[in-house]
């Protein structure tokens, strides 16, 4: 890529669950391969995410949910993002999500959610990917 | 004899018995020195010889790893100072641990039917597991709790909800831990209030309340208040129960979140420790003795994978608080320096791949807390890193306890691995390295500052991120995740599905309690509480009076929050 920049991604921790290893690790992942990230802090509702994200300007949106909240955050924060002209964002994540689960989000538009054991690198490729792919498209 | 010729007897028998044992370790060293040679000619494993805290293990221990350690004093006699052996005289021999799961989903009736199967099943104690609205102090009903209600616990808003929990379940008769913090003095009254209604002497309650904040505001992240007031509701508890409910414990110091959330089995232990230091000091403050609340105090910890690690950090615990209490604290109770603990297997080492192992790493956890000596335990179920789990897979944790308890021997005797060089020395250790924590804690200015400064909330952050570097680069073995995969990881067991109309349930019986109670009579109680918020005063008769009122979970908090003003996170990453 001769006009290479930084991906900007945000990470972020919606819902009332405190559980944020996973976002933490996968913030420090990001950033050792090179991202720009932001990360949103607990307790965050999907309008406080979708500002940021507009505000910060970001590529990527990664959300991370071990709540069992997921049915009702990703599309929510996926609508807000859509209705903020924000629709070119990617929105991805991970967590305990049931696969049928995964299945039914991916119908509705949002992008890779990845389980518990993942190695970060496979997150780390997948938007690379993405990216690559939305600025050579 | 002569008394002086006495003495010269005794003396010289005494400089025979140091020759002796120079001799001996002597010996010891000159055939430890043998074996090393045997030892480095001899290749080995390319693997680690550490332990998942990062801790090197030597290949071999001997008597040469303890003799500056004094058995008598370090080690004592289980039930006496410093309890290293056990927190009891007898232990098992008398009393096995409480088998206590875990449980709570989707609304109050659904869990007291679960909290009935437990009971019938052999489940000795009950553990309620709250949804995260209640875990954060709102309603049900309240918009934040969107999509959470009844789905990761059991939603309690208010004394009504309380009540059908319990529902046929004597509370004077079954012990009850709740875990809860934020708002744990909210639940507290809910739970007292609960139980006068159903005609029980209050002071017959035995069970615990988790309600540690420090560890919430370093790993869990269920806070409420900022950490002035929320140190002040928890000695106003301290202060009541001591008074009120006098089996029930206020307090259970966890260092479980902390472990989870990525810390070390030393950073565990210190952390954990001095914490409860620092809740003893808050209470001194306040004027109580500390021999009327220490007693009551009561701690929790993670049981992780290693296993001779994680039975050394709970013998180290109980000689560190023993010795803190008595030494420093000037407790002269001696139930004030014993530590009691509750343990559960290490969720974070569940792996969803190949589910069904987890069987195995909890039933090696579960033995490590027997070995440790611990009072009461939770297994992990082996479906929990896909959902809450069945009620198949609490079975069988549940009878992995029964099966440890009753079919391995390790009850028979008490603390069977003193004396282990091995063990001693790791416990030795991790004493050492818990008080070299305490000070860089104390250099900060303690362990507010350090809360303040991110200090605790980045030693955490870290600590995971090398044991992640460990896992991804496969140095650190994971079953059925780094290594021994099957390559089609998908995913074969059963999981547990919280029904959709739960919140929809939920906010209906929310709105005709609303309907149905004294409007005046929470507006009064509210407006006391935040006078009593305000004011030099013990809040949980207040709060207690708002329970009896229907007053709900989120309008006390509000009503707190109003005088306290809520936490806000310091974001460090």
């Amino acid at each position: 890529m001769s006009d290479e920049r930084k991906i900007r991604i945000l990470v972020a921790k919606p819902g009332l669950d405190g559980h944020d290893r996973g976002a933490k690790v996968i913030a420090s992942a990001f950033r050792d391969a090179g991202f720009e990230v932001i990360y949103t802090g607990l307790h965050q509702t999907p309008e406080m995410i979708v500002n940021a994200a507009v505000q910060e300007d970001v590529d990527v949106v990664a959300m991370s949910v071990l709540s069992g909240a997921h049915m009702t955050l990703f599309p929510r924060v996926k609508e807000l993002l859509d209705e903020s002209g924000a629709d070119h964002v990617l929105l991805t994540g991970g967590g305990i999500i049931p696969e049928d689960d995964v299945a039914a989000l991916e119908e509705r538009g949002i992008g890779r959610l990845f389980g518990p054991g993942t190695p970060t690198t496979a997150a780390i490729e997948y938007v690379r990917e993405w990216f690559a792919a939305q600025n050579t498209a | 004899m002569s008394t002086i010729e006495r003495e010269l007897e005794s003396r010289s028998e005494l400089e025979r018995t140091l020759r002796e044992r120079e001799r001996e370790l002597a010996d010891l060293k000159a055939r430890l020195a043998e074996w090393e040679e045997t030892a480095e000619s001899t290749p080995q494993r390319e693997t680690l010889f550490s332990t998942i805290s990062g801790r090197e293990v030597k290949p071999l221990y001997t008597a040469l790893d303890r003799t500056e350690a004094s058995d008598e004093d370090d080690l004592g006699m289980p039930g006496s100072f410093p309890f290293t052996r056990g927190p009891y005289a007898t232990m098992y021999r008398t009393r096995l641990w409480t088998m206590r799961q875990f449980a709570g989903f989707a609304t109050a009736e659904e869990t007291n039917e679960r909290y009935k199967y437990l009971l019938d099943h052999g489940q000795t104690g009950l553990s309620v597991a709250f949804d995260f609205p209640t875990l954060m102090g709102y309603d049900s009903d309240h918009p934040r709790s969107l999509g959470e209600v009844g789905v990761c616990g059991v939603a309690i808003s208010s004394l009504a909800d309380m009540e059908q929990l319990f529902d046929g379940i004597p509370l004077d008769q079954v012990s009850v831990s709740m875990t809860i913090n934020g708002p744990a003095i909210i639940l507290f009254c809910f739970y007292v209030a609960a139980a006068e209604r159903q005609g029980v002497d209050v002071s017959e309650l035995r069970g615990t309340v988790q309600n540690d904040i420090l560890k919430e505001y370093q790993a869990q992240h269920a806070w409420v208040f900022p950490p002035e007031p929320a140190l002040r509701c928890i000695v106003d508890m301290f202060e009541w129960c001591s008074e009120n409910t006098p089996k029930y414990n206020p307090i259970s110091i966890s260092g479980y979140h902390i472990r989870e959330a990525g810390a070390t089995a030393a950073e565990e232990l210190a952390f954990t420790l001095r914490n409860g230091f620092e809740y003893v000091e808050r209470g001194i403050a306040r004027g109580l003795d500390v021999d009327a609340f220490a007693p009551r105090l009561s701690f929790f910890f993670d049981v992780h994978n290693d296993f001779f690690e994680e039975i050394a950090k709970l013998r180290a615990a109980r000689r560190i608080w023993a010795r803190g209490m008595k030494e420093k604290y000037g407790a002269r109770n001696p139930e004030s320096w014993r530590l009691r603990t509750h343990c559960q297997t290490a969720g974070v080492s569940l792996t969803a791949q190949q589910a069904e192992n987890n069987i195995v790493r909890v039933a090696y956890q579960a033995m490590a807390a027997a070995l440790g000596g611990t009072q009461s335990l939770h297994t992990n179920s082996m479906d929990e890193t896909l959902s809450l789990p069945t009620e198949k897979a609490v079975r069988i944790a549940l009878r992995s306890q029964q099966i440890l308890a009753f079919e391995s021997g390790v009850t028979n005797t008490i603390d069977p691995l003193a004396g282990s060089y091995f063990v001693e020395s790791l416990t030795d250790d991790l004493e050492a390295e818990a008080l070299e924590l305490f000070d860089e804690i104390d250099a900060l200015g303690g362990v507010v500052p350090g809360i303040e400064q991110g200090w605790f909330q980045q030693e955490i952050a870290a600590s995971a991120m090398r044991q992640q570097r460990e896992v991804e680069s496969g140095d650190r073995v994971v079953v059925g995740v780094n290594h021994f995969t099957e390559g089609s990881e998908k995913i074969e067991i059963d999981t547990l599905k919280i029904d959709p109309d739960v919140e929809k349930r939920q906010v209906a019986k929310m709105a005709a309690m609303r309907d149905d109670r004294d409007g005046a009579r929470v507006r009064e109680t509210l407006d006391a509480l935040r006078e009593a918020c305000g004011a030099d005063e013990n809040v949980v008769p207040r709060i207690l009076d708002c329970a009896r009122a229907h007053c709900t979970l989120y309008e006390i908090r509000a009503a707190m929050e109003d005088v306290f003003g809520a936490y806000k996170e310091p974001v460090f990453f």
